[in-house]
Formats: C-alpha cells, structure tokens, sequence
C-alpha cells in the first residue's frame, strides 16, 4: 500500500483548512451554485411554497422527494436543513446517508438507530449572528433511497415510528416506484419536475452574468435542448464551453455547436446519413435530385457498413437511437403505419440496452427493421 | 523488452497523432483549477486510456508516471475476501473494479471513500485534488454506480474522476449527469497509417505504404491491434515488401469453421457438432457475444441476400437473453437451431413454422 498516498490528513481540523483554500473562482459551478436557501431553487414551486411554511411553523412532516437527476432535490433538502438548524448545530442535527454508504439493514438498524436516539439538543446561539427555528427534532436524509434493498426498507419502517418524535425522514431518490409502499405512505411526497426551459434559462443566465461569461440566446436553447431539464448537466456543459471557448487566442464566443458537441449530441448529418441509408426520404439542400436516387444506396450490405462506421465513431447505440426514433417520429412525409412498425423496434432496442445487449447488434437490428418498414 | 504498444505510446497530449481538436479541449481544461469529472468513452483500441494518461501528464506533471502496483483485499458482506488490483503513483489511483465481481460496489464505496477523505500530500502538487480513474466502467453494476453519485459530489474539492468506457449506454443517468462526455472514435485507416509510420521510424525503419495500408484496413479502427501486427509482421518478414499475410487469431478460425459447418448442412447431427465447438470456444474464455457475432458475420457473408437480416434479428434477439438467461451455450445452440430452420425453409421450402 502506497502510505503516501492514503496518508490520513494530521488532523479533522486540517482537512476543513484545506478545503477552504480551494479557491472558489476555481469550484465547478453545479457546487458553486447550489442553491443555499429553499429560495434559490428554481421552478418546483408547489414543493418550495409548501416547504416555505415549514419554516415558520417548524413542524415537518416525513418526506419523500423524487424526480429525474438534477432537479434540485439533495439542493433543496440540504438548504432546509441548514435554515432549520443553522452552520452550528447542522453536523449534530442532520444526518446524511447515501447510496456510498453502507445502507445493509444491520447499518439502518445501528447507524439510523444510535443517531436518532440521541436527544436533541438545546437550541444553541448561532455563530453567523442569525437565529435559527433549530425545532426540536433530526433530520435524517437518506439520499438515492432508490438503491436500498427492500429489505432494509423494510427495517426502517419500524425505526420511522420508533423514533417518531424527535426525527424526520427525508427519503430522496429518482424512481419513486422503488420505494415500497409502507414507507412511501408514511411521507409526504414531493414530485420534482424536469425544469422548464424559462426556470432553466433564468438560472443557466443568471450563473452566466456572475461568471462574466457573454452567452447568447441560442447557446442558452442548446443548453436547454441537449439537458431534457436536468439542470446540472446545463451547468456543466456551459462551464466547460466557456473554459473551452476563453482559453483560444483570442476568446471566442460559445456557439451553440460547440454546446452539441460537449453534450455528446450526434450530428444531425450523421443522423440524416442513417436514415438515408435506411430508405427515409430527408429533405436536404446540399443533395441534388438527379444526382443520388440513381444509386440506390440501401439494402443489407449498405446498412451494416454504416452500422460499423458509426460504432467506430464511438457514438453510443442509446444516443443514436434516441435520435434517430425523434427524425422518423417527426418525419413530414412517412405515414402513420410505418411510424408505428418503427416505434416498436425502438421500444424493443431501448429495453434491450438496458439489458446490457451489444450495441452494435441492436443498432444494426434497428436500421435493418425500419428500413423494412419502410420500404414496405 | 516492452512491445512497441507501449513503447511508442505517446505520453503527452501534444504527442497524440489524431483528433486534435479532442487533445486541445483536455489541455484547456487541464489548465485550470476547475477539471470536471470525465466519462472517456469510444470503441476499445481508439486510444483512450492513452489519451487518458496524457491528461493526467498535464494535470500533474512526470510525477504521476510513477507508478506502483499494489494489491488491496476487501471484504464482500458476506466476508469472503476480494483481491483487487491498483496502479497508483503520488497523484492518481486507478482501478478496475469489474475484478470484484458482483462485488464491486464494495470497492467503489471504500476505496473512494478513504482516497476522498485523505488529501494530496504533496504540497507542491500541480492540482489540489486527485484523480480516480475507474476502467471498464460500463460493467459497474448498478448499485455501484448509485454508490459513485454522491461521493462524485461531495467529495469533489479534492478528488476528480475519470471514467473509461466502451459505450455510455449502460451507465444510469444521474451519473452522465455528472461528467463531461468524452468521446474518442476510432482512428480512421490514414490515421492509422499516420500512427504506424511514426512507430516504424523511431523503431528506426521505413513502412512501406502498401505494407501499412494494409495493416491499417485489416484493423478495424483498433490501433493496438494495428501496433501489434505491425511488430508481429516486422519479426516475420524484416523488409515488410511482397504479399503480406495477417494471421488471424485462432479463435476467430474456429468461428468461421462453425459458420462453414451451420451453412454446410442443417441436421439435429450438425446442432450437436456445432454445439461442441461452442464448448471449446467458450473453455477458451472467447466471450460469448464476441463467438456470436463474429460466427452471425461470417454466417450472413455467405447466404442469400433475402436471408441476412432475419439471421441478424435472431443474433440480436439471443445475445440479449443470452446476458440476462444464465446458460450461455443455451442462447447460442437456439440461434443456430433458428438459423438452420431458416436456411432450410428458403431452400427446400419446407414448412418449419413449428420453430418459430
Ligand atoms: N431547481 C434547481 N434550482 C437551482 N439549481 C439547481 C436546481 N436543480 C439542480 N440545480 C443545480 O444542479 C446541481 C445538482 O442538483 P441536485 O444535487 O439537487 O440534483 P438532484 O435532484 O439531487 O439529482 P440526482 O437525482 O442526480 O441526485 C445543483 O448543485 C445546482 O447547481
Ligand atoms: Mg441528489
């Protein structure tokens, strides 16, 4: 073992010293701007109004937050819990468990145990000046409670009513169907949406001015565009674009392509490519009527060979899916029929991936399917 | 004495031949205090732990070639003991954590864990955090990639992480949602050649164009395998002129014999043959989805047009069940049982919907 490596820090203290030497010029913006009260957060407004009250009446219910990756819900409870009980009393108040932690049921059992027991303390004086509702119980905030085994879920209900008085559940997680029943409908639930595009805009805007990053109206639509309203994901591709576009000779602007590209995005002539080759007509201005239709360039051969170019491009099987359904989907032209034989191999492929199928087979399987429905 | 793949691999980003544009992107963003975490993601042999390592050259300088290897053992819930492997040197840990098995999530939340509560010490270190990089991380089970999520945020103020994949389709989303997507394609045939050329001169000989050009085709995009037969070829024939024959590997011979066998003849005797070649391959360690599509490929190369995209629909369909069943031999032995009938009804017109 490499002991310099692992080498423990000299000291808890030392470790908090360092971390504040990291300068926050030099923080990545998703942590930089997280928001630090429940005001902060953006859209979810019926979870932040009902949240509002909370605060004044300090009674709080269980709760449940669930809702696609970066919608704010670790933000919003952790800005709960800091404006409940305050920097001072937060470590000894609130517990964080999450997926990283060792969540088997003996852990529910002992950890969740042992904290809760511990009778709150009295409200003590707040060291920023400021006073705190600090009311009399726990927070104990089990993040990503979706990767729980049903089984220590099923421990923790008891552990939820034993100590009913003086801590409060907050559950998070993604896929709320996870969650078994019994626990579910001990807690309030709280839906976290995709942000909408004006919430996100405001907010990508808003961290732009602060950073002094000139961005345009389009860059702020492909920010929103390629993060389907996961808002962190918006945050990192425009501090990447703007590292990326201030570090040439002079700075240039960010373009909305450079945004694609960090995203991962297929290009759409790519896209159009495929579906060339798969017999879909697409309307394209660069392509001269009597020039292509000639060489009809589709049929078995044709399309593995494009399936093998796009694999070495490295483009993943669920992106280029993904894509490709959305072109046939909208297309002006196809009829509705052979709409609906495509829309079945991409449900077929989706659920394949998921399994864990080879991308190329799936891909393939799926250029191979909607040419024949096509052509049909 | 090291092969020419890791001899002659570039060590700094401006050393790699191909996608610039991809090098000047890792170097700004190595530049500054704020590096993302990273998914690295592309076909194998496109170069990117390659790309990988340069990075890290410019997050921290030579320092981070030091390497050393050293084994940790862990324990699985069950107490059983997992021996895992980590190449370390003062600013960077890597790890495969597909070695623990189903286990891995064991050593993702301990691992991480420890190397994010400890912190750099060497004060002079270009950067204040450290670099994990985790390889093969499209095989992290799913309770290990729930384990990375808040541990990527958490512990960000001193630890990066670095993902290398073949693909980003099987890592659940709130992960990407954590990364900056890096995607290396596969060098294309001039690339390749270009890679090739500057190996041979600093092996100190010339390539013969035609002798690379056709290495290059022959390698499918994967540039170790380029590397590979070039030094395997420079060994057989020193002047590389004349007719040039790569060898394939031996497995990938025994694949086609089955695909000879399966068009050769369709009978319940065959399925048996067949079946027993598949044994062999898989004693061998071939994986399975590689002994599928390499026998489907071969396979729909030889029969009639109206027959290859049924034969490749039923390769896709088993493979999938063959992942999620638990007998791989079984998958297999159905596909050829499919192929077979399909073959057989084309030819002779025979009524085989009872397979169906
Ligand atoms: N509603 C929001 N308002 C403001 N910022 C947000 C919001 N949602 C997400 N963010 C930004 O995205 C980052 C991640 O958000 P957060 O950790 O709350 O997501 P999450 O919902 O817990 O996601 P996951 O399901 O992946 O854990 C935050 O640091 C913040 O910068
Ligand atoms: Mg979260």
């Amino acid at each position: 073992m490499a002991s310099n490596f692992f080498a423990k820090a000299p000291s808890a203290k030392s470790t908090t010293a360092t971390k504040q030497v990291i300068e926050p010029p030099l923080q990545p913006w998703v942590e930089k701007y997280r928001p630090k009260t429940i005001d902060d957060v953006s859209a979810q407004e019926h979870t932040i109004t009902v949240l509002q009250k909370t605060l004044t009446s300090t009674n709080l219910p269980h709760m449940l937050f669930y809702g696609p990756p970066g919608t704010g819900k670790t933000s919003t409870i952790l800005a709960l819990a800091r404006q409940l009980f305050g920097p001072d009393n937060f470590k000894n108040r609130v517990l964080e468990l999450n997926a990283s932690d060792e969540r088997g049921i003996s852990i529910v059992r002992e950890k969740i145990k042992s904290f809760a027991r511990q009778t709150p303390r009295a409200q003590a004086v707040a060291s920023d000046g400021k006073t705190y509702p600090c009311p009399p119980y726990k927070i104990i905030i089990l993040d990503e409670a979706d990767s729980m085994t049903q089984d220590a879920q099923g421990a923790l209900r008891r552990i939820m009513e034993t100590y009913a008085r003086i801590t409060r559940f907050c559950l998070v997680c993604n896929y709320v169907t996870r969650i078994i029943e019994p626990l579910a409908s001990r807690c309030s639930k709280f839906r976290f949406t995709p942000l909408d595009s004006d919430s996100s805009s405001l907010r990508l805007a808003h961290i732009a001015q602060c950073e002094n990053v000139p961005v345009s109206k389009p860059v702020i639509d492909a920010l929103i565009n390629t993060s389907n309203g996961d808002l962190r994901r918006a945050i990192t591709y425009l501090q990447s674009a703007s590292r990326l576009s201030s570090s040439t000779q002079p700075p240039t602007p960010i373009l909305p392509i450079d945004i694609q590209e960090i995203a991962g995005v297929v290009p759409d002539n790519v896209i159009k490519d495929f579906a060339r080759v798969l017999g879909i007509d697409v309307d394209d201005d660069e392509m001269d009527i009597d020039d292509k239709p000639s060489q009809k360039q589709n049929g078995f051969d044709p399309i593995r060979k494009k399936v093998k170019f796009l694999m070495r491009e490295g483009y993943s099987a669920s992106q280029i899916i993904s894509q490709l359904h959305d072109f046939v989907i909208f297309h002006p032209t196809l009829n509705g029929r052979k709409k609906s034989a495509c829309a079945l191999v991409f449900a077929e492929a989706d659920k394949a991936l998921c399994d864990g199928a080879d991308e190329e087979l799936w891909v393939l399987e799926v250029g191979l399917r909607v040419h024949k429905s096509v052509m049909s | 004495m090291s092969l020419w793949v890791d001899q002659y691999r570039p060590r700094t980003l401006d050393a790699l031949n191909y996608h610039k544009g991809l090098s000047d992107r890792l170097k700004s963003l190595s530049a500054s205090g704020d590096f993302p975490h990273m998914l690295f993601y592309g076909p194998s042999g496109a170069g990117k732990k390659t790309r990988i390592s340069c990075t890290l050259r410019q997050l921290f300088g030579p320092g981070v070639e030091k390497l050393k290897i050293d084994q940790r053992i862990f324990l699985s819930p069950s107490k059983r003991k997992l021996e895992i492997n980590l190449v370390q040197s003062n600013y960077h840990l890597e790890i495969t954590p597909s070695e623990a098995g189903n286990f891995d999530r064991v050593v993702i939340q301990e691992l991480l864990k420890e190397i994010a509560q400890t912190q750099q010490v060497d004060l002079g270190a270009k950067q204040r955090f450290k670099v994990v990089v985790i390889n093969e991380a499209d095989s992290l089970s799913r309770d290990a990639q729930a384990a990375l999520r808040r541990t990527m945020e958490k512990y960000m103020s001193n630890m990066r992480i670095i993902l290398c994949a073949n693909s980003t389709s099987r890592l659940i989303a709130p992960i990407k949602s954590r990364c900056l997507l890096m995607r290396v394609a596969a060098p294309n045939e001039e690339e390749i050649l270009d890679v090739l050329q500057s190996v041979a001169r600093r092996a100190g000989f010339d390539l013969p164009p035609e002798a690379g050009t056709k290495i290059a085709e022959d390698s499918g995009g994967n540039l170790r395998k380029a590397v590979l037969t070039l030094e395997a070829l420079k060994m057989q024939s020193p002047d590389l002129t004349g007719p040039l024959s790569i060898a394939k590997p031996d497995w990938e011979l025994y694949c086609q014999k089955v695909a000879d066998l399966i068009i050769g003849e369709q009978s319940p005797g065959r399925v048996m043959e067949v079946r027993s070649k598949f044994y062999e391959l898989l004693s061998h360690c071939i994986p399975p989805t590689v002994i599928l599509k390499t026998v489907a490929e071969r396979v729909v190369d030889k029969v009639d047009d109206a027959l290859k995209a049924d034969i490749m629909h039923w390769a896709a369909f088993y493979e999938v069940r063959m992942r999620t069943g638990n007998k791989k031999i079984y998958h297999l032995e159905a596909w050829v049982i499919k192929v077979m009938s399909l073959y057989k009804h084309f030819f002779y017109n025979i009524d085989m919907s009872e397979f169906d």
